[in-house]
């Protein structure tokens, strides 16, 4: 019985740690919405920044993957 | 955990990560043949192939295998380039290898039935620990104790220093873990995604329902697979571009 709280306790810690992956959507639409604004303003400048987005991106898709990461470890570890 | 049932999935989405020994059964030691390290092999192979086989007729007029070395040698080349600096062209063989690993495992793990190295954060962290050790080590040997300044941010107002100054050594030793994490755990949630709707297909042989399932989830594993391909080459090419990024504040660690 003690068990079976403590995985379901997982269980609902690894639901809401995918909470986390939202923030992280939000972060690279930011990102990428921001880019293509600004692309769009001056499309001769946007080619050299393509790398700066990329790193903008990951940057912001890594606090997603964290999130994904408690959520197996809840899942799997704990 | 799970174990498959008559009514619930019919393998496990993660089964697909086990590292499994080649031949029988039995403990995995560190020499023992697996099947992550057959997948290695066989990038290496691959790589060995397209680079030595496809450039050996060195042709003015390149075949389509040469022309695909010389443009993966060109483009990273080029980034080391603009984001090191000249300077980081020391290092363009390291990032190059880099560079090529990622990408073949992440592309041959795609194949049906492959194994993908790269999805697994004990690899991933090998090669994120090996930058971070590089780089700090390219830093303290190139700049002295002036690689500390990197931490010291001159352009900011001096009481705020000491805390940016914490902040910018956390982040710094959180580099290695996030550079690991987030090329296994997109490389891990894409192929577990891709199983989880593989698992609904087979939905048409045991109920009414799968009638409406099944078209739609084979859609949604080609959606997938495309996605896949799209993003095994930009999570290599992230890797190999936070590398260069690491470098160049090795480099030029003054802001």
């Amino acid at each position: 019985m003690e068990g079976d709280i403590v995985q379901m306790g997982a269980y609902i810690g690894a639901g809401l740690a995918c909470m986390g992956m939202g923030g992280a959507a939000v972060g690279v639409g930011n990102v990428a919405g921001n880019f293509l604004s600004g692309a769009l303003r001056n499309p001769s400048a946007a080619a050299g920044q393509t790398a700066t987005l990329f790193i903008g991106i990951a940057f912001a898709e890594a606090l997603g993957i964290f999130s994904f990461l408690v959520a197996l470890l809840l899942m799997f570890a704990v | 955990m799970s174990e498959a049932t008559g009514e619930g999935l019919a393998f496990h989405p993660m089964d697909q990560f086990i590292v499994k020994p080649l031949f029988g059964e039995g403990a995995v030691h560190w020499y023992t043949p697996t099947n992550a390290s057959l997948w290695m092999a066989v990038t290496v192979v691959a790589i060995f192939l397209l680079l030595v086989i496809g450039t050996r007729g060195r042709a003015i007029v390149p075949t389509r295998i040469q022309s695909i070395a010389e443009l993966a040698y060109g483009f990273i080349h080029k980034m080391v380039e603009d984001v090191a600096g000249k300077d980081g062209l020391k290092f363009f063989p390291y990032i190059f290898t880099l560079f090529l690993f990622i990408v073949f495992s992440n592309f041959l793990g795609l194949l049906p039935k492959a194994f993908t190295p790269t999805s697994h954060i004990a690899v991933t962290a090998v090669l994120a620990v090996l930058v971070f050790a590089t780089v700090t080590i390219v830093g303290f040997v190139k700049n002295g104790a002036g690689f500390l300044s990197l931490f010291w941010v001159s352009s900011a107002p001096l009481a705020l220093r000491p805390v940016l100054a914490l902040i910018e050594v956390i982040s710094y030793f959180v580099r290695p873990v996030s550079h690991s994490i987030r090329l296994a755990g997109n490389m891990m949630a894409g192929h577990a995604v891709i199983k989880v709707f593989a698992a609904f297909a087979p939905l048409i042989l045991m109920s009414g329902i799968g009638i409406a399932v099944t078209p739609l989830s084979i859609l949604a594993i080609t959606a997938m697979y495309g996605l896949e391909v799209l993003v095994a080459f930009i999570q290599a090419y992230v890797f190999t571009i936070l590398t260069c990024v690491y470098l160049k504040d090795a480099l030029h660690p003054h802001h």
